[in-house]
């Protein structure tokens, strides 16, 4: 796989709910070559303001048609400049970056919090035709408008909000346990906070199940370069988020 | 010629010779290998290498990076996978490249910096850059850069450690740069680079913390140019050695000043970051430049800010 550095046409930068856009561009060498977990690293705005790339996971490609779609939450001066790009719009895209899923297992669930669920999407439709389970947290129904995007690429989706707006009131952490036991899982795919992702891969490390994690962390170069985004390893040496990973096994990130 | 060779810009520095004048900085591009799919990296004029260390470092905890207006913060804290890991592992992977390598070198003391020096005296290492400016780490580093003493014993101790040409990197958050350059350059450095990034802090409103785990951390970026321009312009006017110029150059443009207040070379830093094809870029653009104004060579760009009257 080659990393490339392209100007990407945007084809539709779509509102899903006030604050979450899902942004459509074409982007033909990248989306040929990009693995779901991966991601792109993109310049919101030509000039030195801001100044650094923002990473978004890959959420869906359509390699025939030379297609790539982020999910983004407006949170900051970047995102909100991502939300005024129109079609037509030529943006500069680094991708496809960092190593992504494993694709493994009979019987994968993917459980996802926040934003962290946008990569699971891509993920989902890889993993077909196993029955691919999601359990998926956020805090209202609000915040969940995913299950429409997973409906044809999953067997079933299991949901908690903190506030019971919509599937089981709690926590994603709270139904694991029966998810897993109930639906006979042999890998888990976890992408989200780091609190969710941490008891995930301990419940999934409880049952003998193997875990890869997602992680996140600031970034600049996005190609393993400057070091802004190391973690430790269980080991005692460091990883580069953005090269190494972002996806990770659990143990070899978690203690 | 060989690939990626302009006569207008092919450069002799401090007797490194270079296809151009524009080199990566150090800590921005790795060791090169991580930018090789944007970038042929014999179009380089030199890699300079991630700040390296007697032994393996972790670097600082928690968050490393800022994004400040026009440029950012860093606090990386030098981690690095120590000097016997880049003299096995990462050198014998640049050997197939016809580009210099320049290593960076940061110590705890003088005697550390010296080992370093000896351990790197070895082909495939073109020159040394000794960083004594790194804001980062709480010994050596900046402690010896800001300081004409120390900063002389430092030099003084690396030069006689090493036959390779001697970079010596200075820190912007001193009163008198021009001090520390004429320091360096009696205790006999090669040439100056400069500049390294800025002491900065930023602080999250909402939580009243600092954004960064090592609550400071340096400036970079196109923030910090006017003062490196300024910087550059000065020492090189004081001393005989030639100067790297550094600090948010994002376009040939920049480099052109730089090269007009007297650097006889570019460094890129931050901009790698935001277009990896950047160096390259550069060199075009200052080709470009030349070829306009009836110049036939960068070298008389050097230096040749007139006065303001
Ligand atoms: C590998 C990876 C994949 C990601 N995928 C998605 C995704 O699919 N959808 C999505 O909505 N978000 C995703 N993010 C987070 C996204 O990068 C940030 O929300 C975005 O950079 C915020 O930019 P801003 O300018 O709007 O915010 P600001 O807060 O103004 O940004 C300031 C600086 O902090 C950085 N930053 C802020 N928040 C984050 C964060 N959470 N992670 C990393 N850097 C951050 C920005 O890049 C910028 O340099 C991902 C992050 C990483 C590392
Ligand atoms: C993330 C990062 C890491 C850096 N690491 C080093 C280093 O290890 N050694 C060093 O001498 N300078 C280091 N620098 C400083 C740069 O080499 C350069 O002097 C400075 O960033 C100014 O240039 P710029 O504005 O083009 O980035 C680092 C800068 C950044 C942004
Ligand atoms: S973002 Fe630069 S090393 Fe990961």
């Amino acid at each position: 796989m080659r990393k490339l550095l392209m100007q990407a046409t945007v084809l539709d930068n779509m509102r899903l709910t006030p604050t979450v856009n899902t942004l459509r561009i074409l982007a033909p060498e990248i989306a040929a070559q990009a693995l779901p977990g991966q991601f792109v690293h993109i310049k919101v705005a030509a000039g030195i303001q801001p100044l650094l790339r923002r990473p978004f996971s890959i959420a869906d490609i359509h390699a025939e048609q030379g297609t790539l779609t982020v999910i983004y939450r407006i949170v900051g001066e970047g995102t909100a400049l991502m939300s005024s790009f129109s079609p037509g719009d030529t943006i500069d895209v680094m991708g496809p970056l960092g190593q992504g899923f494993r694709l493994m297992g009979e019987r994968p669930l993917l459980v996802g919090g926040g934003m962290g669920i946008a990569p699971l999407l891509l993920l989902a439709k890889a993993l077909c035709p196993r029955p691919v389970y999601v359990l998926m947290g956020g805090r209202t129904q609000e915040e969940m408008f995913w299950p429409p995007l997973f409906q044809n690429v999953c067997e079933s989706i299991h949901i908690a909000t903190d506030d019971g707006s919509l599937g089981r009131c709690g926590t994603a952490l709270d139904m694991l346990p029966e998810v897993l036991e109930q639906n006979k899982i042999d890998v888990v795919y976890t992408c989200g906070p780091r609190v969710m992702m941490e008891g995930v891969a301990k419940a999934a490390a409880e049952m003998g199940i193997p875990c890869q994690v997602s992680l996140e962390e600031h970034m600049a170069c996005g190609v393993g370069a400057c070091l802004s985004c190391t973690c430790a390893a269980s080991d005692g040496t460091r990883r580069k988020i953005c090269s190494d990973g972002p996806v990770f096994w659990a143990e070899e990130v978690f203690l | 010629m060989s690939k990626g060779e302009n006569s207008q810009l092919c450069t002799e520095f401090a007797g490194i010779r270079m296809k151009n004048p524009i080199m990566t900085a150090s800590g921005t591009f790795g060791f090169g290998l991580e930018y090789k799919d944007f970038i042929d990296l014999n179009e380089l004029g030199a890699v300079v290498v991630k700040g390296t260390t007697l032994k393996p470092r972790p670097g600082n905890t928690g968050c490393r990076i800022a994004e400040t207006p026009a440029g950012m913060l860093n606090s990386i804290g030098l981690e690095n996978p120590g000097v016997d890991h880049f003299k096995d592992v990462i050198l014998p992977q640049l050997a197939p490249y016809d580009v210099p390598i320049i290593v960076n070198l940061a110590g705890n003391t003088a005697d550390e910096y010296g080992e370093l020096a000896r351990r790197l005296d070895i082909p495939g290492v073109a020159a040394i850059e000794v960083n004594i400016s790194c804001p980062n780490v709480k010994q050596g580093g900046i402690a010896f850069g800001t300081d004409c003493a120390s900063a002389t014993g430092v030099v003084e101790m690396v030069k006689r450690n090493t036959g390779k040409p001697v970079i010596v990197k200075l820190s912007p958050n001193v009163t008198d740069i021009v001090m520390m350059a004429r320091a360096v350059e009696d205790a006999g450095a090669d040439a100056i680079s400069l500049i390294n990034t800025l002491l900065g802090m930023a602080i999250d409103i909402r939580s009243w913390r600092p954004v960064l785990g090592n609550t400071v951390g340096g400036l970079s970026g196109p923030a910090v140019k006017p003062v490196a321009v300024r910087m550059v312009w000065q020492v090189a006017k004081a001393v005989k050695v030639p100067v790297i110029g550094m600090g948010g150059i994002q376009s040939a443009a920049d480099a052109i000043e730089f090269l007009l207040a007297g650097a006889s070379a570019v460094a890129v830093g931050t901009g790698n970051f935001v277009d990896p094809r950047i160096s390259v870029r550069i060199a075009e653009g200052i080709s470009d430049y030349l070829t306009e104004r009836g110049l036939t060579h960068v070298s008389e760009l050097i230096g040749r800010v007139n006065d303001y009257c």
